[in-house]
């Protein structure tokens, strides 16, 4: 079994301390998960608490005339019923960015599930028949669904009057953010090109899917105030939006993550927090709310649907001469994180390629649409899906290999990307893509390969028995991609940690407190990795992330273990200093090596650069206890001209690059994908195993994207037509192939151990990868993401 | 109504249960054991997978009054039911339980010491199968876990040496978001193994 | 709501005859995600569990008297043999999870175009016993789907078993979904020869408002391979003749577009299976059937 522990190859191994940075240590996490004790926050339970639940709107746009809630509050174990006129202060909306969502709606419905009522009983069950006892009076209004409907000169506006930061510059009140970005001259360069290739794409609107529905507890406090107990990516974030809607200073709004049963960005907005919050401090009552899976698909944000237009021009020898696009993102009724995406989408739409003349222009719509927002890879994602089918049409136009004619054009560290900005670290763009074609390709007909009897579980349909052969066709596709880490564009994107060193029971142990929502990316793992490996330590304990301490900032953008990594590291070196003046006060008179030598901390002991052991930590500490909290920002990145798009937006860049492999039932329509091949620069691998996991996760999304995972929005009603997972279908374990993964660790020098955030990237290749092979197999031009039967068959 | 069944080993009796009630929300309602856990209440998931009466069903499809006078092994349970059924050579009915989930437990979390190796699964309070989730990294949200564990326990209780596609088809009722299912197929190999190997030490 | 424990058969019908408004809960795995989402709240939950016959099988000379609440796990483990068809079906139904609590009375009572089990019994044959505390009647398969989730059921009465036909010959069922587990069908297709009277049968599922049976496409298949000496043969079945088989097949057809597929897909899959379905079941009849899963279980 020596292939099933194994780490990646090509990893650096070992810090001086046990269980340090590079070594694949088990989650802190691990067992309490794997026994059933883990306290997720749907989980909870309080002694008298209340039951939450939400009355949604039927209507994609209405106009809400009346709402009678006489009837249900006499319902026995009824507490509250209440609706937009309950709310408290003048701050009814929240918001991302843009603080456009209604709390609770008022006047006006503008997406299907919006919520219209709350109510708290006593059990589920009595909740949702009070809920049913409310009368709504709506009157429908035509619905906003695409562009042409939303930019129309007679377009009902979605919010009328808006005054964001946005709203001067767009050229239609239902734009929510519009950026462009012209660089070089693409008309130009168009005429020096042998080939042009233009085409038009679409991204469906695919959904986080997470496991764990929204949920958590809020309990009232004596003091006026509210425990929360929550799941979400970013706590101090939602304190944010929370507190000025209940009224509340925010140190009376304390909140204690939960487990997180998954996020991938469908946490990152509001779902359940201001409502059970405001149930609680109305009847008084710890107040519990859960989402059914039905009611998940209305509760958060989706990846924004895409409908992207692009041109590129390539010389004789394979040289792209320039790239024009247009990336029109539907970002539902309310803003979320779309201006965030615009800005992804614009800036990365060129990939991971050298062009040196662009013209760019990306915009996110309002529309009567579920609200979407950030998904893993935002922006990102849907530009990769159109750039990497145009490279492909490009090297069939030259007849050049799709791989070698990415690597003709592929980026390396140095190129200026079309804002402006030079790539300042590694870009192994080219060696990235050798590698996943030098990989062994799998055996074909494995359905074969167990000797006298064909297995269908390896054939396209699988368990459902519709071929033992025929009609199936293997193709073979590659695609790379470029995701921005964190938080781009003039964002002040910090993280505080909070680092205690002391003795206990004679041993030194550190203890960790950040904010940072632990949603299964396995960042606790690694804040105590980092903790070792800085302070010498073998005991960390890591403190549950809550409001006590600082922001952290989002579990999201790849970020983590850049950010809060890099915070847990700079607390620890600052919690170092200290414990070596201590050293120095007390011992340097006994060895010259004090004044003079690097010092460090390995193994429990202070130690010199050169290994000589000057001291045991439990003696230099006895019992001090050093306890920092301290902010930690990268580098700072600037806003994108409005105009030009010119700007030093990103602060570091992740590459993929993915083979997939797949078998095409061509008469059906139905794909079986056999292998997903994915090489990786990690920058440096901090837990090789969580690294592996992440890279084979995103992988996996980005195969649901490809070949099933829509959220099907009815056109004339906006009405979501698939909120539940019988018909909004992901990866099971007999869809997903086995995912070879090959890493590559080429520091940033600019970044904490010259890391690279990892979560993003493998979602982005992916995709487009396993399209580009349903391409080879079948002939077709397939522009659209999910590929459908419908698609392949041409019905 | 009232519904009297057995939760790993242990009578229980919960009181006051609306008859739409599911067997899974009286487990982590009523009963304290949440770790059955509720991603989608309409078997497309499962992810609050238990052994009823010892066969792996969906406890949210299953009516709480069903249960009536029958055996329920959920995750909780799952290490006492391995250990009984290595004792016994056989099939065990577990025998364990723990209370509900209060505010602020399972919050604070001690790291793993640092180089700790669990390859032995010496810790004894895990089954097999637990221990090689842990060690494959086959947990990341978690949330799918303890329906994995126990679907992929009654496979290697049927089937102690699994083909991969005999795994895949065990655990196709069982989504997972996270991980791609990748180290979940090495948790499940490894669990395997291990098994070969314990028995072989034994010289059975 | 109530929920009902009837500990015999005879106490079942009697609490459906006081309860005719009573909905029958067996495996639950339609009932209660109703019920979860609060898409049904019955006044009266009839829980079958403890009524044991259910679970019940026998084997006869002719016929498999199956009862209504053999889980389909059982049937994919135990009649393989005698039910090749419905054995299949079962197989891809839901999840393992699901195939260890639902059966096949279950998708009789919800009667969903898209219940996995029907194509299966249609092409077997098999007839449905339902009982009342007014007596027993045994309902042809044929007439048991009356519309979109009807059956031919009085609002007394409670599905007691199906009794199918053993299988003469080889039997095929194939189901398209867009996902390789796990998945409803988009539509499926099942297809029984019977050498025994020199007539195939054949069943389509979630293509038309009811579970349907293609006759004109029976018919023809029937009279080519009997025109054509092919039963005593056993020679190849013509490409021409499977062609026109598969679109006649689709021909029964009556399918809409929905979120899970467009109805020229369905026609268009159902054409395919027929066409493959009759390639894996001649081959097998022939002798020359490469063993694969599916049909290895039905030899």
């Amino acid at each position: 079994m020596g292939d099933v522990t194994r780490t990646p190859t090509n990893l650096t191994q070992g810090s001086q301390t046990r269980g340090g940075i590079g070594e694949s240590t088990l989650r802190p996490d691990g067992t309490l998960k794997a026994t059933g004790e883990f306290a997720y926050s749907s989980d909870l339970w309080h002694e008298d608490m209340l039951w939450g639940h939400t009355l949604r709107s039927p209507y994609a746009h209405a106009e809400i005339r009346s709402i009678d809630i006489s009837e249900a509050l006499q319902q026995a174990g009824v507490y509250a019923v209440l609706t937009y006129e309950d709310l408290p202060t003048e701050v009814k909306n929240y918001g991302l960015e843009i603080q456009d969502t209604p709390v609770l709606a008022h006047g006006r419905v503008r997406h299907h599930g919006e919520p219209v009522a709350l109510v708290a009983a006593d059990h589920p069950e009595t909740a949702r028949r009070a809920a049913a006892k409310i009368k709504v009076e709506y009157a429908e209004l035509p619905v906003v669904t695409d562009e042409a409907s939303a930019t129309a000169p007679d377009a009902p506006l979605l919010h009328p009057g808006r005054d964001d930061h946005h709203s001067g510059h767009v050229t239609h009140p239902n734009i929510v953010h519009r950026q462009p970005i012209v660089r070089g001259d693409a008309e130009a360069a168009r005429t020096r090109a042998d080939v042009i290739v233009s085409g038009e794409y679409e991204v469906g609107m695919q959904d986080q899917a997470f496991l764990g529905p929204e949920s958590g507890l809020a309990v009232p406090a004596e003091d006026g105030g509210v425990d929360l107990y929550i799941a979400t990516q970013w706590l101090h974030s939602d304190l944010r939006q929370i507190a000025p809607v209940l009224g509340l200073p925010e140190e009376k709004v304390r909140m204690t993550l939960s487990g997180v049963g998954g996020a991938f960005g469908g946490r990152e907005d509001l779902s359940m927090q201001i409502h059970a919050c405001l149930l609680a401090l109305r009847t008084g009552k710890p107040v519990k709310m859960v989402y059914n899976r039905f009611e998940s698909f209305f509760g958060h944000v989706h990846r924004h649907p895409a409908k992207l237009w692009y041109e590129h021009g390539a010389t004789r020898d394979g040289k792209l001469t320039h790239m024009k696009c247009r990336i029109v993102l539907d970002g539902g009724a309310y803003a979320s994180a779309s201006p965030a995406v615009v800005g992804n989408a614009s800036s990365l739409s060129v990939g991971p390629y050298v062009i040196d003349d662009v013209e760019i222009e990306a915009i996110a719509l309002y529309t009567n649409n579920p609200p979407c927002g950030a998904m893993r890879g935002f922006g990102a994602v849907q530009a990769c899906f159109a750039y990497e089918a145009q490279m492909d049409r490009l090297a069939a136009e030259l007849d050049l290999d799709p791989v070698e004619f990415r690597q003709l054009n592929a980026m390396s560290q140095g190129t200026v990307m079309p804002t402006g900005q030079p790539v300042d670290s590694p870009a192994p763009v080219a060696e990235l893509l050798r590698r996943v074609k030098a990989m062994p390709l799998p055996p074909q007909k494995q359905w074969e390969s167990a000797g006298e009897s064909a297995d269908v579980r390896a054939l396209p349909g699988g368990l459902s028995n519709t071929t033992h052969g025929e009609g199936v066709v293997r193709g073979v596709g590659y695609a790379v991609g470029i995701k921005n880490v964190g938080f781009s564009e003039g964002f002040d994107d910090y993280s505080t940690a909070r680092v205690r060193l002391e003795v206990v029971n004679g041993e030194p142990v550190a203890t960790v407190h950040t904010a940072m929502a632990e949603v299964g990316q396995g960042g606790v793992t690694v804040h105590a990795q980092i903790a070792r490996t800085e302070l010498g330590v073998t005991q960390v304990t890591i403190n549950p992330a809550d409001t006590q301490v600082g922001s952290a900032g989002s579990t999201s953008a790849s970020r983590q273990t850049y950010v809060t990594g890099g915070a847990v590291k700079n607390s620890c070196e600052a919690v170092r200093e200290k414990v070596l003046e201590i050293g120095r006060r007390k011992f340097s008179t006994y060895h010259p090596a004090w004044a003079t030598a690097e010092l460090l901390l390995e193994g429990g002991k202070v130690v010199t650069d050169g290994g000589e052991v000057l001291a045991d930590l439990v003696d230099v500490l006895e019992d001090a206890a050093i306890d920092l909290e301290l902010e930690w920002r990268h580098r700072p990145t600037e806003p994108f001209d409005l105009h030009t798009g010119q700007g030093q937006g990103h602060v570091q860049y992740s590459f993929a690059a993915h083979r997939a492999v797949v078998e095409v039932d061509t008469e059906l329509g139905l794909v079986k994908v056999i292998e997903l091949a994915c090489a990786q620069d990690v920058g440096k691998a901090l837990n090789p195993l969580s690294v592996v996991g992440q890279i084979q996760g995103g992988t996996t999304q980005g195969l649901g994207l490809a070949v099933m995972e829509e959220i099907v929005v009815d056109p004339k009603t906006s009405r979501v037509r698939n909120p539940s997972f019988t018909d909004y279908l992901i990866p099971t374990i007999l869809d997903t192939p086995t995912i070879p993964v090959d890493v590559l660790e080429l520091a940033d020098d600019h970044a904490p151990y010259g890391l690279r955030g990892i979560g993003e990237a493998p979602t982005l290749s992916s995709t487009p990868a396993v399209v580009a092979a349903i391409r080879q197999a079948t002939g077709l031009a397939l522009a659209r993401v999910p590929v459908r039967p419908e698609h392949i068959t041409g019905t | 109504m009232r519904v009297n069944f057995t939760v790993n080993g242990r009578p229980h009796e919960a009181d006051d249960v609306w008859e739409g009630e599911s067997l899974l929300y009286v487990l982590r309602e009523r009963l304290g054991l949440p770790g059955s856990k509720n991603a989608c209440e309409q078997g497309e998931c499962g992810s609050c997978t238990v052994r009823l009466d010892g066969v792996p069903v969906c406890s949210c499809l299953v009516a709480a009054g069903q249960v009536e006078g029958r055996e329920v092994v959920t995750v909780e349970g799952l290490a006492d039911y391995a250990k009984q059924r290595a004792e016994s050579g056989g099939c065990a009915s577990g025998a364990c339980g723990n209370g509900g989930t209060s505010v602020g437990d399972a919050q604070r979390w001690q790291a793993e010491p640092a180089g700790t190796d669990s390859q032995t699964g010496e810790q004894g309070e895990l089954a097999p199968i637990q221990q090689a989730f842990i060690d494959a990294g086959a947990v990341q949200c978690g949330f799918c876990t303890p329906g994995l564990l126990v679907a992929a326990d009654e496979l290697l209780e049927r089937n102690a040496e699994p083909t991969d596609a005999d795994i895949r088809e065990a655990l196709s009722g069982n989504l997972c978001r996270c991980t791609g299912y990748e180290k979940i197929l090495d948790a499940v190999r490894l669990a395997a193994a291990r098994g070969e190997a314990a028995t072989a030490g034994q010289g059975a | 709501m109530d929920f009902l424990r009837p500990a015999s058969w005879e106490e079942a019908l009697a609490a459906k005859a006081e309860h005719p408004t009573a909905v029958p809960i067996a495996g639950g795995t339609d009932v209660m995600v109703e019920i979860n989402f609060d898409h049904r709240r019955p006044e009266y939950l009839l829980d079958l569990n403890r009524v044991a016959e259910l679970r019940e099988w026998e084997v006869g000379e002719e016929n498999v008297r199956l009862g209504a609440s053999v889980p389909y796990t059982l049937i994919m483990e135990n009649l393989r043999a005698e039910l090749p068809g419905l054995a299949l079906a079962s197989h891809t139904v839901a999840s393992p999870q699901i195939r260890n609590r639902g059966g096949v009375g279950g998708n009789l009572g919800t009667a969903s175009p898209a219940g996995d089990a029907h194509p299966a019994l249609l092409a077997a044959g098999a007839e449905v016993e339902v009982a009342s505390v007014r007596g027993t009647r045994f309902i042809p398969i044929d007439d048991f789907y009356t519309g979109v989730k009807r059956n031919a059921l009085a609002a007394d009465e409670l599905i007691r078993a199906v009794h199918i036909k053993k299988a003469a010959g080889p039997q095929q069922f194939s189901k398209v979904g867009t996902r390789n587990a796990m998945v409803i069908a988009v539509c499926a297709f099942g297809l029984a020869l019977h050498p025994d009277t020199r007539t195939v049968r054949t069943g389509i599922g979630s293509a038309a408002p009811t579970p349907v049976r293609a006759r004109e496409a029976e018919e023809f298949l029937a009279a080519a391979l009997e025109e054509g000496g092919f039963w005593e043969s056993g020679r190849t079945v013509p490409p021409s003749v499977a062609r026109q088989f598969a679109e006649l097949a689709a021909g029964a057809c009556n399918p809409i577009d929905d979120v899970r597929g467009s109805a020229k897909y369905r026609r268009h899959a159902v054409t395919v299976m027929a066409r493959r379905t009759l390639g894996w079941t001649w081959d097998e009849y022939r002798g020359f059937g490469r063993a694969t899963e599916g049909n290895e279980r039905c030899a």
